[in-house]
């Protein structure tokens, strides 16, 4: 009895030694995880901070040396890169245009490719400055998403795109047809819309990229492929054969266009808002970016103005006096950016239509800069 | 065991200590209750900063837009759905195309991975060189390329449906699916089933009699002429008396597309394809490791005992083959499930795709959306990987019995 107590003993005092510096690791390993974890939350906290309100997002984006735009994953005419890997477009010009007027360059932007579905929380989560990549301007978009619309770039409409061989000539002729569309869209809903009202069937099929949407209507999967007009054409510039479809005449809806900021930074709306209506203005005026210095020197009160030989417009917006002249140096007026990327000068040769400008009979109007 | 001498029961403080503390007692119950503490701070942080973002933001939150309209169309759901109804239909609706594609490829993946696992044990040596190439194959390739491969290089190649392949003019093939008629029930469906039903029962009872009869007195019974005249004489004869349980829904080329009739669409098939066909290979290296870990004697021993080598197989080799390969099989299953949202990449409207994209982008109520299909895809890891613990255990019983 006695030796076994011992040994009983014994190896408490073994099992003590060994729980003590148990104890002890935990307790260190413990800091260090509460330490590692702390630095994590103020991070966290820091990069929450880092987003809209404390700093401002002009302020951010200044101290970053870049602007971060959302654009297309490859959308010709409005953002897409070329086979240098530079990226052009419409959209692309806004985003170099609010470079420019930052920076005076309009290469200091790094564009972020995002899927329809990914663009809005990618905007939400601060990860892009500003959305310029065709994002329909609807109510519900404006208010529970928490984003603003900035103003309009293109005025567009959904149409159907369809093979010449299926001899349709009518978006009306439709009905049981099979329809491709790209998911998180306002297209998936103005169809159900159309059909619906038109009394017609339809199936849709709707995918996550516009190059899965265009590759399974090319293979036949489906009949029609919808989506806005201006995309329509330059998506059919991808297909082998562009010239065996053809876009159906009817427009369905109607799709304004435009760059998108977060709310809660109204600094930051400004900006981007008038960049846009800084290259509308520029075009009613005849500014161009080759008669950019020279209309600079000019006397006329509404050019000082606008190039801050007179007041102070451009620092109340939080930029520099010659903030247009710097956009206009680095992209030209909208109607120069229009032709360059999708209109006359451009592959997709689309017809100016709503967007010319409202004293041509279009739709493009910018409020004054006064 | 015997010899040592039985230790006095813990008083339920030292119990205590024992269970919380493990090894290092008191002292390590305090430093778990701290790393709890600290997990829950972390954790509320992260709830909180994010909830005040967006508030900051203005963005809405809640669940208040599960009851919204979706206005957006699905190509396949298995419950009644158009564009009035809800975003919370939609959720079902995408819930229930999951399940769908991963019933359908756990079945079909498993009886492909069993063949190519026996196909790679057989002696034939040009089976098991082919049911080893296929593992190597497949297994090697990564699985979003094979469901883009069997989407856009295999089933889109079809003819379009007005050259489809016809089979006696009720079954048509094109790049828009599989139509096949469809059954529609008729009055005396309902009896039809019942006679089924009793068929079925009738046949187990036979069945479970005969086992027992067995296991009492060793005499074999030979039931099956009495199940085979249950499963086709009770239905047979429902049909006879009471008329067709069933009518067919012919398909018609109309316009576009097929009216009339059942589809199987195009995304379906090749998601399918493609998720059986890739968990199938691991599958069979699964249940080929399960069965070569049975010592070969197992084998000897139930041809000593003069059962068939059909017989050793099922009753010997495979009960015990089936605990080594449980718990890898549990996780192919759960990989199958959870692959299945690479859907999305090919338009088959499953959850991951309707309601963690269409629903998402149309709302914005990001946080929520992914935090309920998250806990979705969790919800069905754990009842599936509790089907097949309650498997195993059932196993590990009657082989301990």
């Amino acid at each position: 009895m006695p030796r076994d107590v011992t040994i009983r003993r014994k190896r408490r005092t073994i099992e003590k030694g060994h729980s003590m510096k148990r104890v002890s690791l935990a307790l260190i390993s413990f800091f260090a995880v509460g330490f590692v974890q702390a630095a994590f939350v103020q991070v966290v906290h820091a990069q929450a901070q880092d987003k809209p309100k404390d700093r401002g997002t002009l302020q951010s984006v200044k101290d970053r040396g870049t602007l971060s735009c959302g654009v297309s994953q490859g959308l010709p005419g409005f953002s897409a890169p070329d086979d240098k890997g530079n990226w052009t477009g419409l959209d692309v010009d806004v985003c170099r245009a609010i470079a420019a007027a930052i920076f005076n360059d309009p290469s200091k932007v790094k564009f972020v490719p995002l899927s329809a579905k990914d663009r809005f929380t990618a905007l939400q989560s601060g990860e892009i400055d500003v959305l310029s990549r065709n994002s329909t301007w609807t109510l519900s978009r404006d208010t529970s998403l928490g984003l603003n619309y900035t103003g309009i770039t293109y005025y567009d409409g959904q149409g159907f795109l369809a093979r010449k061989s299926l001899k349709v000539n009518s978006a009306l002729e439709l009905n049981g047809a099979s329809i491709c569309v790209q998911t998180g869209t306002t297209n998936e809903q103005n169809v159900s819309d159309y059909f619906k009202a038109n009394n017609m069937k339809y199936e849709l099929i709707a995918f996550s990229t516009a190059d899965e949407t265009i590759k399974a209507y090319e293979s036949g999967r489906c009949d029609v492929f919808t989506s806005d007009v201006s995309q329509l054409y330059a998506e059919r510039l991808k297909l082998a054969a562009p010239t065996d479809h053809a876009v159906l005449p009817e427009v369905i809806s109607k799709e304004p266009l435009g760059p998108v900021v977060r709310h809660g930074d109204d600094q930051w709306f400004d900006i981007v808002k008038w960049t846009l209506f800084a290259m509308v203005n520029a075009e009613e005026l005849a500014i161009t970016q080759k008669n950019v210095d020279e209309m600079a020197k000019s006397a006329k009160p509404e050019l000082k103005r606008i190039f801050g030989t007179d007041g102070s417009l451009g620092e109340q917006l939080g930029l520099t006096k010659d903030w247009v002249t710097r956009i206009i140096k680095a992209v030209g007026n909208y109607g120069e950016s229009f032709d360059r990327n999708v209109g006359a000068g451009s592959k997709l040769q689309i017809a100016r239509g709503l967007n010319k400008l409202w004293n041509q009979g279009g739709l493009q109007y910018a409020p004054p800069i006064r | 065991m015997a010899g040592e001498p039985r230790k006095p029961p813990l008083r339920l403080a030292a119990r205590l200590r024992r269970a919380l503390g493990g090894q290092a007692g008191w002292g390590g119950v305090v430093v778990q209750i701290l790393f709890v503490a600290l997990v829950l701070w972390v954790g509320y942080e992260i709830i909180e900063n994010a909830r005040a973002n967006l508030q900051a933001q203005r963005i809405a939150s809640g669940f208040g837009f599960m009851s919204n309209t979706a206005s957006f169309a699905v190509s396949q759901a298995l419950i009644p759905y158009t564009e009035s109804d809800t975003y919370a239909r939609v959720f079902v609706v995408g819930l229930l195309n999951t399940l769908l594609v991963s019933i359908i490829g756990i079945v079909i993946a498993t009886i492909i991975g069993v063949l190519v696992a026996l196909g790679r044990l057989s002696p034939n040596w040009l089976l098991a060189r082919i049911s080893g190439g296929y593992v190597e194959l497949i297994r090697n390739l990564p699985l979003l390329f094979q469901i883009l491969f069997w989407y856009l290089a295999v089933l889109a190649t079809l003819p379009n449906p007005r050259q489809s392949i016809s089979l006696f003019g009720a079954v048509f093939l094109s790049n828009r699916g599989l139509v096949v008629p469809n059954p529609v029930p008729q009055a005396s469906f309902g009896v039809f089933v019942v006679a089924i039903v009793i068929g079925i029962v009738a046949s187990l009872v036979m069945g479970f009699y005969a086992r027992r009869r067995l296991f009492a007195t060793g005499q074999k019974l030979s039931i099956w002429p009495f199940v085979l005249a249950m499963l086709l004489g009770l239905p047979l004869l429902a049909f006879v008396l009471f008329g067709a349980p069933l009518t067919f829904d012919m398909p018609q080329l109309r316009g576009f597309n097929f009216a009339g009739g059942a589809r199987i669409l195009p995304e379906f098939a090749a998601l399918t394809i493609a998720l059986s066909t890739y968990t199938a290979a691991f599958i069979a290296e699964i249940v080929r490791a399960g069965i070569q870990s049975v010592p070969k004697g197992q084998m000897e021993a139930g041809a000593s005992l003069g059962l068939s080598r059909g017989e050793t197989l099922r009753l010997i080799v495979i009960p015990q083959a089936m605990r080594v390969i449980l718990p890898p099989l549990t996780n192919q299953y759960l990989n199958l499930t959870k692959n299945s949202s690479l859907a999305v990449a090919i338009g088959y409207p499953d959850l991951f795709s309707v309601f963690a994209g269409t629903t998402l982008s149309q709302t914005g109520q990001a946080v929520e959306i992914i935090a309920l299909t998250m806990g979705v895809y969790l919800l069905i890891s754990l009842v599936t990987s509790a089907l097949m613990s309650l498997y195993g255990w059932r196993i590990n019983r009657s082989l301990a019995a």
